[in-house]
């Protein structure tokens, strides 16, 4: 009956294959810590500490499916996170004064300014001048981590805008416990909205449809997940210091039993989920999007069909540049700190992130909900070693394991189905 | 034939090389609205070559291409496409990871009012024009990969008469398919042809040329050996082009020709 349901639902095999995968890493990590692992306070935890890898990831998966790779972009996010660090802390307050409102979205938004330019200059240097991205992107690892150390000659700037600390998370930069419920039955309604949308456009061109259960089955899954994602993050309440904080800020009296007020959902996962949702919208819905797998599949095919792909592939590495930014403002508010070292080795976590959910260094396939997928995988790995007290060497050695695994496992899977179709 | 009128396409003393090397040697040749002219020629002849500068593929050195008598500017396939020039490719240039539809639109999507990809109405068309190439064609679904060389076929002439083609190109368009999926082929290049098309037909198969084209142009080396009119030759004097670069007396010879006093 379900795999009945499941099959006429059209979903990914694949999809739902990682998603196991992670339930299992998940229950086993619980078991073996004795019940660590499952509760609202590590899971709350776990999406904040996944959101910078998340948010590049959407990105990655675009270049590695146009057949590039991006290494530059734990350096660019050390870079931008420096500049960003100076601009707010330094350059700002001597124009408008410390602690002024406007100070983190100038900041985040110079930020974002210097990601896509950079990401211009190498996308250029690639696409038109035609040197492999592996290069042109070592060369950036290696300039921009220098760069990095250059804007302060390696201080680290601290402590930040209070204001850009939120897009850090922590209990003040978490929407609280009514905006969670708001934003997860927002996210529920476009659910139903999009599958009831969908198939009345099927049917006005009489397209085949899938069974009425199916969509049932499908809105009602989505929706169950959303809503239980949002309890859970409501479930994990401040630590009793910060409410400390607030009732005297706010004149409250404790009670004796302290205050429960819920984190509700982290702005940096905020972020990274609509990072998630733009960039699907962007791979999927667009004409930048069709071209990007376009390319992938045949480049050759894709410029003689008319497509302008060098011009594509400076874009795909205009927006990994912006992410990175992104990535960059989310870390180093999370860290209160710009350092020079911030962002050492992501992109290694990115890119395994994005091959583990999916993405084929060949080129071609790839999905972005997949890379955020591996990206939480990858984090699930690392903090439930750390519960388990893994030492930092063995920890290394199992994510290497397991990313050459994965992706074994995932080379035998397409191959039999490579046989069937 | 007069000689007053314009041609459709008139491509003249077209030179390219790569490295040293002359791929296609001050070629010239046209064509008329409604006309199929044959491009023959050994492998490595430069008939390819010489396509893919119309169709914008590559850059020509040096010469000319003028459409309906006004000199065309073609430096890419997007220049060829706004001419109305077409192309079927031999090695279809499919991108293999997307579905029919996105291969037919490819650099041409339709679009919703809010500017995103508007495949439902894509899907539409595409179902339409393979149902016309293809009646019994239904894996809309699956990426162009999953599909028989037929079919792969069909989504790439699909490609090329779904918008409005005044010059198409095709190159070997029936190498990969059977005996009835080629009588469409030739089916479809009539109807093309009555539709005042003008159509570039590269080719290995003589029987095809002389069923199907009005005048053949042959190239050995780089360049032009004659170009005649199919009435007036034979498949013998076509083979004696190909092979020798002979070229008999009903045909115009071109810089390829080996003299006639050796």
């Amino acid at each position: 009956m379900l795999a009945r349901l499941l099959k006429s639902a059209e979903l990914d095999t694949r999809m739902l294959g990682m998603v196991g995968a992670l339930l299992a890493i998940w229950i086993a990590f619980h078991l073996l810590s004795g019940g660590l692992f499952l509760t609202p306070r590590n899971l709350w935890n776990l999406s904040v500490q996944s959101s910078s890898v998340a948010i590049m990831a959407t990105g990655m998966v675009l270049v590695i499916v146009t057949r590039n790779i991006d290494l530059s972009i734990g350096s660019m996010l050390g870079f931008i996170g420096m500049v960003m660090g100076v601009i707010q802390t330094d350059l700002l307050p001597k124009l408008l004064g410390f602690e002024h409102p406007g100070t983190w979205l100038l900041t985040l938004a110079a930020g974002l300014v210097l990601g896509v330019v950079l990401g211009a200059l190498q996308g250029y240097v690639i696409a038109y001048l035609g040197i492999p991205a592996f290069i042109v992107t070592l060369g950036g690892l290696l300039v921009w981590r220098g760069a990095a150390w250059w804007v302060t000659s390696g201080q680290t700037v601290a402590p930040l805008d209070d204001r850009f600390t939120l897009l850090g998370g922590g209990p003040e930069g978490s929407i609280g416990a009514a905006w969670s419920w708001a934003v997860g039955a927002i996210a529920c309604a476009a659910v139903v909205v999009s599958l009831v949308h969908s198939r009345a456009q099927r049917k006005k061109f009489d397209f085949p449809l899938r069974p009425m259960a199916a969509e049932v089955f499908l809105g009602g899954a989505a929706c169950v997940v959303i809503l239980a994602a949002v309890a859970v993050a409501n479930a994990y309440p401040w630590p009793i210091g910060s409410v400390r904080r607030y009732a005297e800020a706010n004149h409250i009296a404790l009670p004796d039993g302290g205050l429960f007020i819920a984190h509700g959902i982290a702005i940096p996962v905020l972020i990274a989920v609509g990072t998630g949702v733009v960039m699907t919208f962007l791979a999927r819905r667009t004409r930048f999007g069709r071209y990007v797998y376009a390319i992938g599949g045949n480049p050759e095919a894709a410029e003689l069909a008319g497509v302008n792909t060098r011009w594509v592939i400076v874009k795909v590495f205009m927006l990994m540049g912006l992410l990175a930014a992104i990535a960059g403002a989310v870390s180093i508010a999370r860290l209160d700190a710009a350092t020079n070292s911030e962002g050492t080795l992501a992109e290694l976590l990115v890119i395994a992130a994005a091959v583990i959910g999916g993405t084929s260094l060949a080129g071609g396939t790839g999905t972005v909900a997949g890379a955020m997928l591996g990206a939480v995988l990858m984090q699930s790995l690392q903090s439930g070693m750390v519960l388990l007290g893994v030492d930092t060497p063995l920890q290394n050695i199992v994510v290497g394991v397991v990313l050459v695994g994965a992706v074994g496992l995932d080379t035998i899977y397409r191959r039999r189905m490579g046989s069937v179709s | 034939m007069n000689a007053t009128h314009t041609p459709l396409v008139d491509m003249r003393d077209i030179s390219l090389s790569f490295g040293g090397i002359h791929a296609v040697d001050r070629v010239s040749i046209d064509l008329n609205s409604g006309e199929v002219m044959a491009l023959v020629g050994h492998n490595g002849a430069g008939k390819s070559t010489l396509i893919k500068i119309l169709s914008g593929a590559y850059r020509r050195d040096s010469g000319t291409i003028a459409i309906r008598g006004e000199e065309a500017a073609i430096a890419n396939p997007r220049d060829a496409k706004r001419y109305g020039i077409e192309t079927i490719y031999q090695t279809l240039a499919l991108a293999d990871n997307v579905d029919t539809a996105a291969n037919l639109f490819l650099g041409r999507e339709l679009q919703t009012r809010w500017g995103t990809l508007d495949d439902i109405a894509m899907e539409a068309q595409a179902r339409q024009v393979m149902g016309r190439l293809n009646p019994h064609f239904q894996r809309f679904k699956d990426p162009v990969k999953a599909l028989s060389g037929g079919q792969r076929q069909s989504v790439a002439i699909a490609r090329a008469i779904l918008f409005d083609a005044q010059i198409l190109i095709m190159d070997e368009p029936t190498a990969a398919l059977g005996p009835q999926e080629t009588a469409q082929v030739g089916d479809l290049i009539r109807k093309l042809k009555a539709e005042d098309i003008g159509i570039f037909l590269v080719s290995q198969d003589i029987a095809d040329v002389f069923n199907l084209a009005d005048r053949v142009c042959v190239m050995k080396n780089g360049r032009v050996v004659g170009t005649a009119r199919i009435a007036d030759v034979s498949e013998d004097d076509v083979l004696g082009m190909i092979i020798l670069g002979k070229c008999p007396p009903r045909a115009t010879p071109g810089p390829g020709a080996i003299e006639r006093s050796q």
